[in-house]
């Protein structure tokens, strides 16, 4: 499936290391991400997923190891070179990893509007009114042309996260990060979310996608990872990751998952 | 005793000036003070916010007077020249600048980390995050402790007489002096406190009720 992307991978990631304190949770894990890529991340709760996402976006410091995107350095001035980069550096380099949170996080003072628009004004540096243009416009996208005005406590979990999903990709991210989106749903809110992400595959976003949503990760998903204790343990096309799984481990969790999902 | 009250009214006046200087000195310093201090000991590194910490609980352990007379005997014994206006309000000022740090840090640590991540994520700055995804939200759970402190101050500003400044409270007393009637005077000084600690109240619950209907959750 990777093949007929273009050499250069959007991110990389090369023996990321993360401690918190004197347990590991990050124990070299080396990753690529090519563009136009959708990489489903699969493990057990704890195995690290939320984290390696947190260190991607910069959120987190970490002890070793070198994330690249598009070539640049994110987090520190150069591979293990242990100097943060400084707020405004940071800053900017997030502003082309998008993120949607599984709690949504979206700002409970700002309309749906205002939510998308934000980055693109104080970011962007976009004129109020091509920054709502463009906001009502990915908003339209996610189907929420009508909810525009609504503040996110009038808005149901999947159209919050519909909103955070448009607050993500109206800044167009080389990369979008989506950690367990559809966790915090009601089951029958799950498809419309899902329905977007399959969209901007199909529009060819870049995406890393943490999901236990394993119809999703088999036939939207480019390549599946599966995470365990840190690492990556295995890897490969979701037909064969998802359906030939390698080792006892990921059998176990394969049923734990399908056991959950009736 | 009305009577007593009117003649004593012009006395006062200059003293109901210097009451609402004082106040008005002591709310502005300790906001601007307050606002910073707080942020930087909900942000920062533990090692600057350690003093920060230990200045607002020391400041806040102290009884009023205690501070007001260190500061007013301490200072010029350090070289430092200062009127009797000046340390009481400096006393006065450090002493809500503790309240108020407490306050802001309160506020701040009441939102959800998310929603800093999510700033993060949209690539603000800090200081934009500040500006436009937390204080916006703070500022609910701040005005109402703060606005309590706001009265606080104009009561507190009383002890700057201790130190010999004419505020509204030395007027009244020399006016005693002069008439040997205490009862009216302190009856009046008590109105006249209310009366300005009232509109403040009306104030500050139009302040609120803006910030609740337009910073609905
Ligand atoms: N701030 C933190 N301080 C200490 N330990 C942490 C912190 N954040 C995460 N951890 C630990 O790191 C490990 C990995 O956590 P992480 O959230 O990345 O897992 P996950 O794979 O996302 O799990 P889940 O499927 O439950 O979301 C866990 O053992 C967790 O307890
Ligand atoms: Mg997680």
């Amino acid at each position: 499936m990777t093949a007929g992307r273009d050499a250069a991978p959007v991110l990389s990631v090369r023996g990321l290391i993360k401690r918190f304190g004197t347990t590991t949770v990050l124990d070299g894990v080396d990753l690529d991400v090519a563009r136009g890529e959708v990489l489903v991340v699969i493990g057990a709760s704890g195995s690290g997923k939320t984290t390696l996402l947190r260190c991607v976006n910069a959120l987190v410091p970490y002890d070793a190891g070198s994330i690249t995107l598009e070539g640049t350095e994110i987090g520190y001035t150069a591979p293990n070179s242990g100097v943060r980069r400084g707020d405004r550096a940071l800053a900017r380099l997030r502003a082309d990893i998008g993120m949607v949170f599984q709690m949504f996080n979206l700002f409970p003072h700002l309309t749906a509007r205002q939510n998308v628009a934000l980055g693109l004004r104080v970011t962007r540096g976009m004129p109020r009114r091509e920054a709502e243009a463009r906001a009502e416009h990915w908003l339209a996208r996610v189907g929420l042309a009508d909810k525009m005005d609504n503040l996110p406590s009038a808005l149901s979990g999947g159209q919050q996260q519909r909103v955070g999903i448009a607050r993500a990709v109206a800044m167009e991210p080389k990369l979008l990060l989506l950690d367990e989106i559809t966790s915090a749903l009601d089951p029958e809110l799950v498809g419309e979310v899902l329905d977007v992400v399959r969209g901007l595959a199909r529009d060819g976003m870049t995406m890393l996608m943490v999901t236990h949503e394993m119809g999703f990760a088999r036939d939207a998903g480019h390549r599946v990872v599966f995470m365990d204790a840190g690492r990556i343990a295995e890897e490969g096309p979701p037909r064969e990751v998802l359906g030939h799984p390698r080792s006892e481990r990921l059998r176990r969790f394969l049923r734990r998952i399908e056991l959950r999902t009736e | 005793m009305i009577d007593a009250m009117i003649y004593a009214l012009p006395f006062l006046w200059d003293g109901f000036l210097i009451t609402l200087a004082v106040s008005g000195i002591v709310v502005a310093a300790s906001l601007a003070l307050g606002l910073v201090f707080g942020v930087i000991l909900a942000f920062g590194p533990v090692w600057i916010g350690l003093p920060i910490r230990v200045f607002a609980d020391t400041v806040r352990a102290i009884p009023l007077i205690v501070l007001i007379f260190t500061v007013y005997y301490g200072l010029p014994a350090l070289q430092v020249p200062l009127s009797p206006f000046w340390a009481a309000v400096a006393a006065l000022a450090a002493f809500k600048t503790g309240h108020v740090i407490e306050i802001v840090r309160g506020a701040i640590t009441s939102i959800h980390p998310g929603q800093m991540e999510a700033a993060k994520s949209i690539g603000l700055t800090f200081l934009e995050r500040l500006v436009y995804v937390v204080f916006p939200q703070a500022v609910r759970c701040f005005l109402p402790p703060w606005i309590n402190s706001v009265t606080d101050s104009v009561k507190g500003s009383a002890l700057v007489s201790l130190v010999g400044v004419v505020d509204l409270m030395m007027a009244i007393q020399q006016v005693i002096g002069r008439t040997y009637q205490p009862m009216p005077l302190y009856i009046l000084g008590a109105m006249i406190y209310i009366a300005v600690n009232a509109a403040l109240s009306v104030a500050s619950r139009r302040l609120e009720a803006r910030f609740a209907a337009t910073v609905a959750t």
